[in-house]
């Protein structure tokens, strides 16, 4: 098996052959994904060598010793969180070899034509047709708040295949062409001001039968992989004291005593314990990874961070007092990442209400953690063995 | 702060928690407990003899040569999540902690002895410091004359089985007091399974072991940082308790637990009470690797988990109906406890105060 010393030896290895200061970024990063290096257990020529994936962060800490550079996560967050790992599951050999090099590389953005305007939170809801036309399927219908789809090479579809049957079992899930020509993405603005979600409008879109993932009828199961990876994501960092939104407002109240009052200072302290609070969780969380023992704490990672981000994000606002009521810019962008950091105090207000509706809404995520953790009773259900076109709309 | 503390339980621990979740088990139930509290004898020397010379578990933070177990604060969180779980009416967190680190911080011959027979649990000590005066609150002293001393202390948690009281005097030690020779008088507690009495000394012979100032402030930080670990015992219990008779109990043909009105409100509460584990832990390895982050980690703890254990124990009730409202339930043993403890040790508030100056977050 490889070990810590095999990694750490095989990645001073890639930086002698190819030196960060004198290559090009993309080729670096390329040269990392051959030699194993970029996730480290993924499978061997895959981008990885089938090693425990928490020796990562051996690999992790001496390319950033050495100056290398990195795939920019943040912006194919989709690409790596998502897409990576369903197509790592589902996919045939030849599209896990076609697509998660220029996945990783960065070279190609991912984005995710999962929701509708008519199926949001039941999303097995989905009307997006796909049609059999020989080695073809032919795509119709509307996605909508679809992040990245600006700037994306690809994206992870679901489409109704059999409308016949119960919805969940209609669904196959594919891969699709961004550039093809009846792929329309228009911007959609946000409360930020800016665009970072759009909607896309699917007429006649041609999907090779070899871009399907996973088998006809069973999209809903591929889909799970997905959704699962999106939640599990964001769990499971390793952030230091104040490494997320309660830095910035901690700073602030250190550096400007002038705006401090007693309200805003015991809601200060409170929301700094839930942030610490929440951070040991996530460490334990990871703990629990490494340790091999996983548990369901991952599903209430995000609950949490979402209500911190937002009550966080809400003081801030108020501790700016007169600033607070200004803004720093209200054109519309189309932005190619969410950076809550380089952003004024308003737009982390605004931006983290999306907290807890992106990747499943805070009210879905308690009904899972009411269902799988603790067992309760799913409520009673009026869909399950109707076909999806006699469902009422 | 470079090495992340050690969040999980290790399979010694997991083992100690077995056994003494084992012996409660058989010989701590709720019944058992409530009407223990209506008797001359709130606690149950049986029980507490299983574990503290049965098991050895008084002695867990002495070291093993002054006769304990020689085992750390992370060993003695997870019984008291265990004893939280069954709210077990035994001195442990006053005696096996509060009292024993105090010595702990104290010399002398004597204070070895001391040591000895509360690791062995022969002999019960009680901190005569109020039960809510927390790691940096002031605390009465008692006036001390040619090593007699005179004075009233009040809130004094498990006074009445004590048989050695550590009372800090206006002279800066704190002495060894034989509880015989003072006057305890129990109050009407809130708690029921933790009472607290009033100690009145008049003129007691008294033998100084040390300084009061730091074996104070020791015995405290220890005692609010791993009483959040029977903090997590106590929201465990009822979230756990509460989900499984939700899942039984049927209102307009549906099984209660089954209406997302509820669900959620469980699922809320599930959340801090992993929150509270990972924060309770958190302590505990501070605690016991003596880590520089110690009075952080302790303050944390305390802040977040004694509201988590109110709000569990009151979801617990109010989610039982009338069935939680009455006295053969044991629901408000939990109630009462988790109550008492967001005041023992220093309430949430006093937590976050003081975080306000080691975080350096300062007030207006
Ligand atoms: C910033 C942002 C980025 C996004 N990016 C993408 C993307 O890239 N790709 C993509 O496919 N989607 C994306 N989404 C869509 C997101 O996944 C959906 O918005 C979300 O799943 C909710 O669906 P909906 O908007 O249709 O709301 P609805 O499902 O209509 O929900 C409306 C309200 O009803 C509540 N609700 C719904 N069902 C229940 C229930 N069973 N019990 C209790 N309450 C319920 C919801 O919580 C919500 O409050 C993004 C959303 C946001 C905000």
């Amino acid at each position: 098996m490889t070990d810590a010393a095999e990694l750490r030896r095989r990645t001073q290895e890639l930086l002698a052959a190819h030196p960060p200061a004198t290559t090009e970024r993309v080729d670096f990063l390329k040269a990392r994904f051959d030699a194993g290096l970029a996730w480290v257990h993924y499978p061997d020529g895959l981008g990885g060598l089938g090693a425990p994936r928490t020796l990562q962060a051996v690999v992790d800490a001496e390319l950033e010793a050495a100056g290398a550079p990195d795939n920019d996560p943040r912006r194919i967050g989709i690409g790596l969180g998502m897409a990576a790992p369903t197509i790592l599951g589902f996919g045939t050999e030849e599209q896990k070899r076609d697509f998660l090099r220029p996945l990783w590389v960065g070279e190609e953005v991912w984005c995710q034509l999962f929701s509708e305007p008519g199926a949001g939170s039941d999303l097995a809801a989905l009307g997006t047709r796909a049609v059999r036309e020989g080695d073809d399927w032919v795509i119709n219908g509307q996605k909508v708040w679809t992040s990245s789809a600006h700037v994306a090479r690809w994206a992870i579809l679901i489409a109704r295949t059999d409308p016949d049957v119960p919805k969940h079992r209609g669904i196959t899930y594919f891969i699709c062409d961004m550039t093809d020509p009846g792929v329309e993405v228009r911007p959609l603005r946000q409360v930020t001001g800016e665009a970072e979600f759009n909607e896309v409008f699917l007429t006649d879109v041609r999907i090779p039968d070899a871009h399907r993932l996973g088998e006809i009828g069973d999209g809903w199961r591929v889909a799970q992989t997905t959704l699962m990876n999106e939640r599990v994501s964001i769990g499971g960092m390793r952030i230091p004291r104040e490494g997320g939104m309660i830095g910035p407002v901690s700073k602030t109240w250190r550096e400007r005593p002038e705006l401090r009052t007693h309200d805003l200072h015991q809601r200060l302290l409170k929301l700094w314990v839930e942030a610490e609070v929440a951070r040991l969780s996530g460490e334990r969380l990871r703990q629990q990874l490494v340790a091999g023992q996983p548990g369901h704490e991952g599903s209430g990672m995000k609950l949490g961070f979402a209500r911190l981000n937002q009550e966080i994000s809400g003081l801030e606002v108020e501790l700016l007092g007169e600033e607070g009521l200004l803004y720093d810019d209200w054109t519309m962008r189309r932005p190619e990442l969410v950076d809550f950091t380089g952003r004024d105090a308003g737009y982390r207000y605004l931006r983290s209400k999306g907290n807890s509706i992106e990747g499943g809404t805070s009210e879905v995520l308690l009904n899972i953690v009411a269902e799988r953790v603790l067992g309760l009773p799913s409520e009673p259900r009026t869909d399950k063995d109707v076909a999806w076109k006699d469902l009422a709309r | 702060m470079s090495t992340q503390p050690d969040l999980l339980y290790s399979e010694e621990e997991e083992a100690l928690r077995a056994a003494v979740r084992d012996l409660l088990t058989d010989h701590c139930d709720a019944a058992g407990v409530i009407a223990r509290t209506e008797s001359d004898t709130p606690y149950d020397p049986e029980l507490w003899k299983a574990l503290s010379e049965g098991m050895g578990l008084a002695g867990l933070l002495v070291p093993e040569s002054q006769g304990g177990q020689g085992a750390t604060h992370r060993e003695v969180a997870v019984v008291l999540e265990e004893l939280g779980r069954a709210v077990a009416p035994l001195p442990y967190l006053t005696s096996a902690v509060v009292a024993t680190e105090a010595l702990l911080a104290c010399e002398g011959d004597e204070t070895a002895k001391l040591l000895a027979g509360l690791a062995s649990g022969r002999t019960v000590g009680a901190l005569a410091v109020a039960l809510s005066v927390g790691p940096g609150g002031h605390y009465k002293a008692v006036r001390s004359e040619d090593g007699f001393l005179y004075g009233e202390l009040t809130g004094i948690a498990d006074a009445a089985v004590a048989d050695v009281l550590l009372v800090p005097a206006e002279d800066g030690g704190l002495y060894a007091v034989d509880a015989d020779a003072v006057t305890i008088t129990p109050q009407v507690s809130f708690d029921l399974t933790r009472p607290v009495a009033t100690v009145t000394l008049d003129g007691v012979r008294a033998h100084r072991v040390g300084a009061a100032e730091p074996a104070v402030r020791r015995a405290l930080r220890a005692g609010a940082g791993l009483l959040a670990s029977e903090q997590l015992g106590l929201a465990d219990w009822s979230l756990t308790e509460t989900v499984r008779y939700l899942k039984e109990r049927k209102q307009f043909n549906r099984p209660v637990g089954g209406f997302q009105a509820l669900k959620h409100r469980l699922a809320q509460l599930w959340l801090e009470v992993v929150n509270t584990r990972a924060a309770a832990r958190g302590a505990a390895d501070a605690l016991a690797t003596g880590s520089d982050d110690t009075d952080v980690s302790v303050a944390v703890a305390q802040a977040y988990a004694a509201p988590v254990a109110v709000h569990a124990a009151e979801e617990a009730l109010q989610l039982h109906g009338g069935l939680g409202m009455t006295w053969e339930h044991p629901v408000h043993l939990y109630l009462k406890r988790a109550k008492a403890d967001s005041i023992a040790y220093g309430t949430a508030g006093a937590h976050r105060e003081a975080l306000a100056g080691l975080v350096d977050l300062q007030a207006p």
